[in-house]
């Protein structure tokens, strides 16, 4: 029984995999940048991305995403940056934006953007504040965030058509 | 706008190694263990059981403490280890310290407390009215003494006679006098809630014991000197034996001080003992059950003006819910009393302020700091008085408010600086369009009720008669050209260390790229007390300035005969060292500044400057309230724009807009990130958030019971930075983090007016719902 996570096997332990994912990221596999703000999957601190969907790690079981082929996918903020170092577009659109501050939800909210850009990549501003209603930020007011998704959706289209 | 942080790279890639983060080998961890009551004498505390539990290393209580294990900022009245009583639902008597988390959290279960349960105080005004047996308080509350005896004996703290914490006086002019003059009179009282920081990270601590003896702490708080403060002191060790390192902060808001050191100085406790790295990671539940609050208030207002609407006088009485710990509820209340009456130049004032016991959960530093309460107060109360006088409320404002060079409630004449609050104002009505949707408000007319507010302030900057306000910068050039910069000032996710090194860029006409901000630590930087107060950017970069100039100065005097020139015309910009004007048409001499560090190492020189900013001075007289509180102010304005479904209720916050004066602004965007920020917590505020607690146990402990602003909460916002560079501060800057929250509730609640037609008197505000005519009948 195993799964991929940031292009890994894993094979966890029958005592790990009852753990939930948020528990088995950070301490056992040292990925701490999956943050942990309310273990009640309100605050989404912990978003990650399964099978390149948006998931709460904290109330997900590690052992539902095991089985016999592995090929569940996870995806972590650590493994956002392209195989030669580039920042994924949401990430640099973030620091252009100036939607960084404390820093703490921001492996979330990254990680929630990429999903929603994922399923649709040209939202209105209404359409991602909905796409991140689940992500509390207490220092930012969402509104660079907002920015940041914008200009990151702006950015990729205009990439797509360039290739 | 370009953004420049120095920490966005490692934030978006999860990098940035928060406390929790940090691992070390051998690392035990440890769980608090609460005492369940809300006021009681604690009888028996049994821990055998507990710590014969899986994993159990030991459990730790007030016995185990070498030092004192009740500190505190102005008190030592906190407890670290409750020994004796319990006095809220948030105290702490054990840590229990154990190979795992999990075993833990477990055993924490298993301590046993006998308590003596004692009558809980929990109710502000009767805390308050309780005092009534007891000397010392003013005329006004003795005249409600029969009604109140069975308050008589709810004391706190039996010993004190009183539950009152602190008493505040500010005495202005001759209020009976003036009153007598004033054909309009108004009487309001207004209460407001308390309110969680709600940081994204809770608490958390880790402390590494050093082969030295030094413990070195790794920590989620906002302020690393009283950190270090609260853990020396538990420990009775000196001050230098506990290095507090600067780490990434997930979210402050004033929250993290007291609370998080307490945190730290556990863990180090059970470090010390063990000489083992031990882990304190706080649950989310532990985090709101135990951290401080911002200050519930019950505010007494009555004004008197005249019928040409000036306001002649004002008599006020405020009661702040300090908990049973006093924190620095003395400073909140006394930044209430300096604020007392708005932005509104008020000849003859009144007014008391006072910081009440109970045994809620206690109160402390917010963002806002006294301000939020009293601003919601005074900008409805302006708008109320326009009404009865039937003035137009913008032009009550106008008659009345602050302006260059006049006389305010304490008696400062606001001069050397701009007192930009006209222009702030100006900005808004124009920028809103106020004057035409004012027009539209539906006053209590239709089903969805359409309204739009505004709200000013003008607000005190650092910490005035706080306390002692310094600020220390060291900049420690390299031979090679870089250069390492540090202050006193933390950062919490505000971007302090990038406007430092905006700062130093700019103070020395160096690339930006040339400055490295050294991670900080007690043991690198002499205390420049707590970042708080929206001082950060005003201190830091002031030091900043203060020792680039000196640096510089030694650069010039050193340097000026290899570029021809004497030392006062050597110029530094543009990465170089420019010698003064020669004969005409002849190249200035230059050096880059590559060339001049190299120049100094020749010499026997080294780049590097210390400098200590101090505050200008002020003054206090406490027995009447008056003086010059603060070394100067800052002016803001925020209008709100709301529609109410009439039939459900619901309010929706639909478009806001700040303009604040901020000095200078180093960084505009992260300007912008703060007025956006504060703007978003005055929502919550103003409309959601409550922290309940019933009869002083803790409702409240997770983000399901207690609801902060989401994204599709907000509106866009919109906010103009106003730049009127400030003489008093050495960089021209000066703060936005409050200013920026101060307003919301207050805006919005005038917007709640224009919309309702009604009037909100405490928070949050709930309009209730209509039921429609059809299903009336």
């Amino acid at each position: 029984m195993s799964l991929r996570i940031n292009q890994r096997e894993v094979q966890p332990t029958e005592e790990q995999a009852s753990k939930s994912l948020l528990d088995y990221l950070r301490d056992e596999l040292g990925l701490t940048g999956t943050k942990i703000g309310c273990r009640k999957g309100i605050c989404g601190s912990c978003v990650v991305l399964v099978d390149e969907k948006a998931v709460r790690a904290c109330r997900t079981p590690l052992r539902k995403l095991l089985d016999a082929e592995g090929d569940t996918q996870v995806r972590t903020i650590e493994a956002l940056r392209a195989p030669d170092g580039a920042l994924h577009p949401i990430q640099q659109a973030f620091i252009d934006a100036g939607a960084i501050q404390c820093g703490y939800c921001t492996p979330g909210m990254v990680m929630s953007s990429v999903a929603l850009l994922h399923r649709n990549p040209k939202p209105t501003r209404e359409q991602i504040r909905q796409g991140l209603a689940g992500n509390l930020c207490r220092c930012t007011g969402y509104q660079q965030i907002i920015d940041a998704v914008a200009l990151a959706s702006e950015r990729m289209e205009s990439a797509d058509e360039g290739e | 706008m370009s953004v420049f942080r120095n920490d966005a790279v490692a934030k978006v890639c999860g990098a940035a190694k928060y406390a929790d983060d940090y691992t070390f080998p051998g690392m035990l961890h440890a769980a608090p263990v609460y005492g369940d009551e809300v006021h009681a004498r604690i009888l028996q505390l049994d821990t055998s059981r507990a710590a014969a539990a899986p994993g159990v290393v030991r459990v730790l209580t007030a016995a185990d403490v070498p030092g004192h294990s009740h500190w505190g900022q102005l008190e030592h009245d906190l407890p670290i280890f409750a020994s004796t009583h319990l006095r809220s639902h948030g105290d702490v008597v054990a840590l229990v310290v154990a190979t795992s988390r999990e075993q833990a959290i477990a055993a924490a279960e298993l301590v046993e407390l006998r308590c003596e349960p004692l009558p809980a105080v929990t109710d502000l005004r009767q805390a308050f009215e309780s005092n009534q047996g007891c000397a010392g308080t003013d005329g006004n509350s003795a005249r409600t003494l029969g009604k109140h005896q069975s308050h008589q004996q709810k004391l706190v703290y039996p010993e004190k006679g009183s539950n009152i914490a602190n008493h505040h006086k500010l005495r202005h002019g001759d209020v009976d006098a003036a009153f007598a003059h004033c054909t309009h009179r108004l009487q309001r009282s207004f209460s407001t809630q308390a309110i969680e920081h709600a940081y994204m990270e809770p608490e958390a601590a880790v402390v590494v014991p050093r082969s030295d003896g030094v413990l070195e702490i790794f920590g989620s708080m906002q302020h690393p000197f009283s950190t270090r403060q609260f853990t020396a002191a538990l420990l009775a060790v000196p001050l230098s034996e506990i290095e507090v390192y600067t780490i990434p902060v997930g979210g402050g808001f004033g929250g993290k001080d007291d609370t998080a050191a307490v945190v730290c100085a556990r863990a180090a406790l059970a470090a010390k003992l063990l000489q083992r790295p031990v882990k304190l990671t706080y649950l989310r539940e532990w985090s709101m059950r135990e951290s401080y609050k911002r200050h519930p208030y019950l505010l007494d207002y009555e004004l008197g003006l005249s019928s040409d609407g000036r306001i002649l006088a004002a008599r006020i009485r405020m009661l702040a819910d300090s908990g049973p710990y006093l924190s620095v509820t003395p400073f909140v209340t006394w930044r209430s009393i300096v604020h007392c009456c708005g932005p509104y130049v008020v000849p003859n004032v009144h007014c008391d302020v006072y910081g009440v016991y109970t045994n809620n959960i206690f109160s402390g530093a917010m963002r806002g700091f006294g301000s939020p309460q009293v601003n919601f107060a005074i900008e409805q109360l302006i708008e109320i008085a326009a009404q009865e006088l039937d003035i137009e409320p913008l032009e009550l404002r106008r008659r009345n408010m602050v302006h260059q060079d006049c006389i305010t409630v304490t008696g400062q004449r606001l001069s050397g600086h701009t007192v930009s609050l006209s222009q702030a104002l100006d900005s808004v009505l124009e920028r809103i369009g106020y004057h035409e949707k004012r027009a539209r408000c539906s006053y209590g007319e239709g089903d969805e009720l359409y309204g739009i507010g505004l709200a000013m302030c003008y607000r005190g900057m650092s910490l005035g008669s706080e306390g002692t306000d310094m600020c220390s910068a060291i900049i420690n050039g390299q031979f090679d050209g870089s250069i390492l910069l540090e202050t006193g000032i933390h950062e919490n996710g505000q971007g302090s260390e990038s406007a430092m090194i905006l700062a130093l860029s700019e103070a020395l006409g160096v690339r930006r790229e040339r400055i490295r901000y050294r991670r900080g630590s007690t043991s690198s930087i002499p205390d420049s007390a707590t970042t708080v107060a929206s001082r950060g950017t005003l201190m830091g970069t002031s030091a900043v300035v203060c020792a680039a100039e000196k640096l510089k100065s030694q650069m010039a005097k050193t340097l000026a005969e290899l570029l021809r020139c004497e030392p006062e015309q050597v110029e530094f910009r543009d990465d170089a060292l420019w010698g003064g004007a020669t004969e005409e048409g002849q190249a200035r001499s230059k050096l880059s500044w590559d060339e001049a560090v190299w120049q100094l190492y020749l010499r026997q020189q080294t780049p590097f400057a210390y400098a200590n900013f101090q505050a200008p001075a002020i003054d206090w007289d406490e027995e009447h309230g008056q003086g010059n509180a603060y070394f100067t102010w800052v002016y803001g304005c925020q209008a709100a724009e709301v529609l109410v479904d009439k039939r459900t209720g619901k309010v929706r916050v639909t478009n806001m807009v700040a303009a604040h004066d901020v000095g200078k602004a180093y960084n505009p965007p992260m300007v912008l990130g703060q007025i956006y920020g504060g703007i978003t917590q005055a929502l919550g505020y103003a409309l959601s958030e409550d922290f309940l607690m019933k009869d002083g146990r803790v409702q409240s402990d997770n983000f399901h019971k207690y609801r902060i602003p989401k994204a599709t909460d907000v509106p866009e916002l919109t906010a103009i930075i106003l730049e009127n560079p400030d003489p008093a501060s050495a960089s021209h800057a000066k703060g936005i983090g409050e200013p920026a929250l101060e307003l919301g509730a207050a805006a919005i609640a005038n917007a709640l007016h224009a919309a309702t037609g009604q009037r909100f008197f405490s928070l949050p505000m709930k309009p209730a719902p209509t039921p429609s005519e059809r299903s009336q009948a």
